[in-house]
Parts: structure tokens; C-alpha cells; sequence
């Protein structure tokens, strides 16, 4: 790895940093980690919250988890910090993780294959879902992208995620142009579908349709957050590690919103059946 | 993709009901159960739209066969009318069995 | 002649999975609950939406299988169908903790989100990690890799949470099928349409030889069948909470020169794990 500091990435790409220093005052970098992973404590309400970012890195040792990307070093760290948290807090109330989501994607490669990324991401996934079970509080933080196999490894196990309501924060499960690819339509005819057809949408307002999301957090500078930005967002933080202390460690309040009712009512009508048919002779 | 209705006289009632097939590239499943009024129903719906002609064809030659009260509803992706021909046998078939 | 577990469909995979005679069919075809996502893009629905969840007994225990069919849709992953996954893991998590044990197996033969229906998919996935991850602190998760689709996609995680994962030589298991990562990376870093190539990075043989799958078994029912009896009885700690052992194993890697398949089997050889 690089020892060589790297200039602040810019554009959309490092939202997840720019909120994270707007929000902690630190830049995250950890001594033995890669450049990718930023962690930092800082207060939040009446506690010390862990916020924790993927972030890009043009110098990257895997190239293809430069450009915001969850590859294998970074998947790999998440687990490993994540379960340190969980270890460093065994003896006192568990403090909470807060994700802040902007990732591209997980890294496409062949390499990536090759050492299991299915693998980290996974135990990525299980780290937060762990600490979520083990009572920390888990919020995910939608500053960005929030696509596919990245979301899936860190932010979708959040006990809550809230988002920012902005243009940019886009949640799928395959960026746009790649679907356009794989669909053989051009990218309006996708973009048409999405207005017709909720979860293929792009957007975040029709991502807030399906219930999935806790908060949605409006009239907020995304891209260049204020002081009034900054505390609005932390107050919608702090409510959210109460809400997530009081309430069952699993995601079912995903299903319970009057959004989730409307829009996932199969997901529901499922687990309905399901249940009335699990113990029948 | 369309959908397609059909029906025919039937003389024995149809005691249970049979699931054959997968909705995959050129195949379908079948879903037959006792039909509430004594005629055979059939809905199809296809992922290949324009061949109402020869469904009704497959249908009228198993039907030559066949004349269980049956309530069938098949989903097809594209499967030639010989496989068609062959799940509905395997469905009367399984409902003999 | 081998009796192949391949060739059957899901419903009998689930059926060849538990012990004899005990099959029963939760949410089956006649239930009807489709996919409401696909009819408004004109796509012919399956009455089971994919998925196979049967409740029966494995070793005389009582146990529930979820079984993927690949044949439909390539196996992916929908609202409905995952909502079905999630479902039964989620019951099996609420007996085990009533003190009702149940054995959750995940038949897995899948590309992963059902494009169609996009971000339901993905968060059925996501609802479907976490059930994993709450019930293996009960009972272990047993997955299935058999072969037909593969596994890839956001289950390929799923296939990676499980307690025990058996795979034949016939399976494929990774995040980035060969196609997306041809498209996405280009033909440079993944020819799709080299089988050599593809089998060599993520076949179930060198899953297995690179400690990334726990038992390689033959393409048989029975063979196929015992293994997952025998999962049970399994006390390791599952793959993907080994954190430090990975993050050393990955440290000692030079992505500029990274090792060929087969000597990662050497570096990551089976033996000496914990």
C-alpha cells in the first residue's frame, strides 16, 4: 500500500468522507487498515457513537475497488472492526455503529473471485448483523450510492437506515448502465420502468416508498453540509440509536411502516401464510 | 406476453390435484385441479403471444383424450407443442396415478 | 448408474434433502403467491415464484428446506421469493428459540436479485443474511451448492453465511457471475466464454480446495443427502466469522501478482484450519 498521502477524492465519490468529517471532525484514517475504511468516535446526544465510511481510493493495492467500491480489503476490514468494536465493548453498553453509505458496488474482478469475495462481503454482513443482535445500535446513513453487493455489506443490516433526500443518493441493485446493458434497453427506457414500477427505481424518494427507510432527511446540503446541515443530521441520529435501543434487534420493523404495508404487502402476505401453514398436520 | 381462455365438455370429475413442469426457457407447468362446474377450463398464459391457433389445437387433441372436470391454468415460456402436449400427459398421467 | 441430485427440480431436491416420506409443501404452487412485480413487465409468472420451502425431518429431526429452482428465472431472487426464503428462516429462528430446534437447509441455485423486481430483491437478501446470521447462533445453517445456475449474486453472501456449505464439482459459487465481471471490467480481466478459466476461480472444486466451501461431495441424492445429515453435527465456527485467519490469508497476497487458482490451493490449503 501507498504511503504516499492521496489528494481528497472529489465529486460525488466522497460523500461518504465528507460527511464523516462533518459529522466526527476526523478524517477516520486507522494506523494498519487500508485508506478505503475511515473510523472514528464521536459524540453523538448523550453517548460516543462509532461512525464507520467506505471511501475511494485512486491508489487502491486491488484497482478495482478504487472508485468507491467494496473489495476485499475493505469488506474484509469492516468485519474486522466491527467485531472489534463488539470485543471492546463486551463490558459496557454496546455504543452505536453508524454507516455512512456511499459505495459504487462491491469490486467486479477477477482476482476479486478468485479470494473469495463473496466471502468478505459476507462477514461483513454477518459483522454488523452480530452487533446488531448483540445490542449495538446500527444505523445506516444513505449519503450516496447505496448499489447492490456495497449496500449488502455494509448499511443493510442497520437496525434503521435513513437517508438524505438528494438526487444523488441512488439505491439499486445494479448501477444503471450496467443494467441497460444486461437488459439490452437504453438507460431512459430503465428510467421510465422505474417511475412505473417502485423497486426498480433509482431515486431515494421511491427507495423511501418501499418502507425500507426509517428517515427520510430532507432540505439537507449533501454535497457541502452546514452547521444547521450537520446538526439537523445528528439529531435525526441520535433518535434513531434510541428508537434502535428500544425496539426487538432484528429488521422487522422494515415490514411494519404504513410505506411497507402499501408497497411490500407480498413480503408480508408471505410471512402471513407461512406462519399459518408452519405447524399444520 | 397473453393470455388465452378455453373450455370443454367433461364427463368425470377430477378428485385431486397435480403440479407438473417449471416455467423455464422453452417449458411450462401445468396446475390441474377439480374444476367447480363440471367442464374443463383452461387458462394459458404465454410468454409468446400470437399462437392462440395452435394452442387450441394441442388443447383439442388432448382433449380427444381426456375428459376429466379439470381446472387447468398453465404457464409457458415458450415451449413447442410437443412439450406442451407431453406435460399435459404427465399431469393426467399423475392424476390417474 | 449415479442417481443425479442436478437433474431434479427444486421440489424434489427439497424432497431427496429430507428423510423419507416426511415432505410438506408450505406456500406450493396451488397457494399461488406470484411474483405481483413481473405481469406489469410482461414476464410469465411461476404459481411458486421460484422457491420451494418444505417443512420435514432430516435424521429424524424436524427441519425445513428451502430449495432455489434454478430453471425459473434463473433462479433469482424476487420479493416473493425471497420473502419465502427469509420467511421459513425467520420461523425456524422463533422455534429454535421457544426451545423447538429446527434444521434449516438453503438449496441455493441462484444469480442472485431478480433485475425485475431490483431493490425488493435486494433487500429480501439482506432480510435473508440476517435470518442466517440469528439462527446459526441456534442450530447450524446448512447451504446446498449443487449445480445447474450456480451461486452468485447477493446469495452467494447467503451460501458464505451458512454454517456448512457442501458443494459438488458441478457448482459454481461467486459475488460476480463471469458474465457481469466480463461487462463490467471487461474482456481483459475475465474471458466469460473461457470455461477453464471460469471453473478455476469458481468452481466447486476449488471452493472446496481453497477452504471456501467445507465438504465437496458427488453429483448423488444420497451421497448429497448424508452430507447434510451429517452437517448437523457440525461444532466449527462458521467461515465467516474466521475474521483474522482471512484478513491474513488476503494480507499475504500482492494483488500486482496475485497466485494462480491452483496455487491458492497451496496457500490456502484445507489443512491447519481451525
Amino acid at each position: 500500500m501507498s504511503a504516499q498521502p492521496n489528494p481528497a477524492p472529489r465529486g460525488l465519490a466522497a460523500r461518504g468522507l465528507r460527511w464523516l468529517q462533518a459529522l466526527t471532525g476526523q478524517d477516520g484514517l486507522l494506523p494498519s487498515a487500508p485508506r478505503t475504511v475511515r473510523i472514528a468516535d464521536a459524540p453523538l446526544g448523550e453517548e460516543l457513537a462509532r461512525f464507520i465510511a467506505v471511501v475511494p481510493d485512486g491508489e487502491n493495492r486491488f484497482p478495482r475497488a478504487r472508485c468507491g467500491e467494496v473489495g476485499l480489503d475493505e469488506a474484509w476490514t469492516l468485519a474486522q472492526q466491527v467485531r472489534g468494536t463488539m470485543s471492546e465493548d463486551q463490558n459496557q453498553r454496546p455504543r452505536a455503529l453508524i454507516a455512512l453509505v456511499d459505495v459504487t458496488s462491491q469490486a467486479y474482478g477477477r482476482r476479486e473471485e478468485l479470494l473469495g469475495i463473496h466471502l468478505a462481503g459476507a462477514a461483513a454482513a454477518d459483522a454488523y448483523a452480530s452487533a446488531r443482535l448483540a445490542g449495538h445500535p446500527v444505523i445506516a446513513l444513505l449519503v450516496g450510492k447505496a448499489m447492490s453487493g456495497g449496500f449488502l455489506t455494509h448499511g443493510y443490516q442497520a437496525n434503521r437506515i435513513l437517508a438524505l433526500d438528494s438526487p444523488e443518493v441512488l439505491v439499486h441493485a445494479m448501477s444503471k448502465e450496467s443494467a441497460a446493458r444486461v437488459t439490452r434497453r437504453p438507460v431512459e427506457a430503465l428510467e421510465d420502468l422505474g417511475e412505473r414500477i417502485v423497486p426498480m427505481a433509482y431515486d431515494v424518494r421511491s427507495f423511501n416508498r418501499l418502507g425500507l427507510v426509517h428517515r427520510l432527511i430532507r432540505g439537507v446540503n449533501a454535497d457541502a453540509p452546514g452547521p444547521a446541515d450537520v446538526e439537523r443530521v445528528r439529531g435525526e441520529l441520535t433518535a434513531a440509536v434510541a428508537t434502535a435501543r428500544g425496539a426487538p434487534r432484528d429488521l422487522s420493523s422494515r415490514l411494519e411502516s404504513d410505506a411497507a404495508r402499501a408497497t411490500r404487502a407480498a413480503s408480508i402476505e408471505v410471512r402471513r401464510r407461512l406462519a399459518q401453514a408452519w405447524d399444520a398436520v | 406476453m397473453e393470455s388465452l381462455s378455453f373450455s370443454y365438455p367433461a364427463r368425470e370429475a377430477v378428485a385431486s390435484r397435480v403440479h407438473v413442469g417449471v416455467v423455464g426457457s422453452g417449458d411450462l407447468e401445468v396446475l390441474l385441479e377439480p374444476s367447480p362446474d363440471g367442464r374443463a377450463h383452461v387458462t394459458v398464459t404465454t410468454s409468446v403471444p400470437g399462437f392462440g391457433a395452435v394452442w387450441k389445437n394441442v388443447l383439442d387433441r388432448f382433449f380427444s383424450r381426456f375428459d376429466g372436470a379439470a381446472a387447468i391454468e398453465i404457464n409457458d415460456f415458450g415451449a413447442t407443442p410437443g412439450v406442451v402436449m407431453l406435460r399435459l400427459e404427465q399431469a393426467a398421467e399423475a392424476l390417474r396415478a | 448408474m449415479r442417481d443425479s441430485f442436478i437433474e431434479l427440480r427444486a421440489r424434489e431436491r427439497a424432497r431427496a434433502i429430507l428423510d423419507a416420506d416426511t415432505f410438506r409443501e408450505l406456500l406450493g404452487p396451488f397457494d399461488r403467491m406470484k411474483s405481483p412485480w413481473l405481469p406489469l413487465q410482461g414476464v410469465v409468472t411461476q404459481a411458486d415464484d421460484g422457491v420451494v420451502v418444505a417443512r420435514g425431518r432430516v435424521d429424524g429431526k424436524p427441519a425445513v428446506v428451502a430449495a432455489i429452482e434454478g430453471a425459473y428465472q434463473g433462479g433469482s431472487i424476487g420479493e416473493v421469493s425471497g420473502a419465502k426464503i427469509a420467511g421459513a428462516l425467520e420461523l425456524a429462528l422463533r422455534d429454535c428459540e421457544r426451545g423447538r430446534p429446527v434444521r434449516p437447509v438453503l438449496v441455493l441455485e441462484t444469480g442472485g436479485v431478480r433485475l425485475q423486481e431490483a431493490n425488493l430483491g435486494l433487500a429480501a437478501i439482506a432480510e435473508i443474511h440476517a435470518a442466517i446470521v440469528a439462527l446459526r447462533r441456534h442450530v447450524p445453517v446448512v447451504g446446498v451448492v449443487a449445480g445447474l445456475v450456480g451461486c452468485f449474486g447477493g446469495m452467494s453472501l447467503a451460501a458464505a453465511l451458512c454454517s456448512r456449505l457442501i458443494v459438488t464439482r458441478q457448482a459454481r459459487l461467486g459475488m460476480n457471475g463471469p458474465e457481469v465481471i466480463e461487462q463490467e471490467a471487461g474482456i481483459a480481466e475475465l474471458d466469460s466464454m473461457d470455461g477453464a478459466e471460469v471453473w478455476g476461480l469458481m468452481g466447486g472444486e476449488q471452493r472446496h480446495a481453497t477452504g471456501l466451501a467445507d465438504v465437496l461431495v458427488e453429483d448423488d441424492v444420497g451421497a448429497i443427502a448424508a452430507q447434510v445429515r451429517e452437517a448437523f453435527n457440525t461444532t466449527a465456527p462458521p467461515r465467516s466469522e474466521q475474521v483474522q485467519v482471512f484478513c491474513r490469508r488476503l494480507a499475504g497476497i500482492d494483488p500486482g501478482h496475485p497466485p494462480s487458482p491452483k496455487a491458492l490451493r497451496t496457500l490456502w490449503a484445507r489443512e491447519g484450519e481451525p
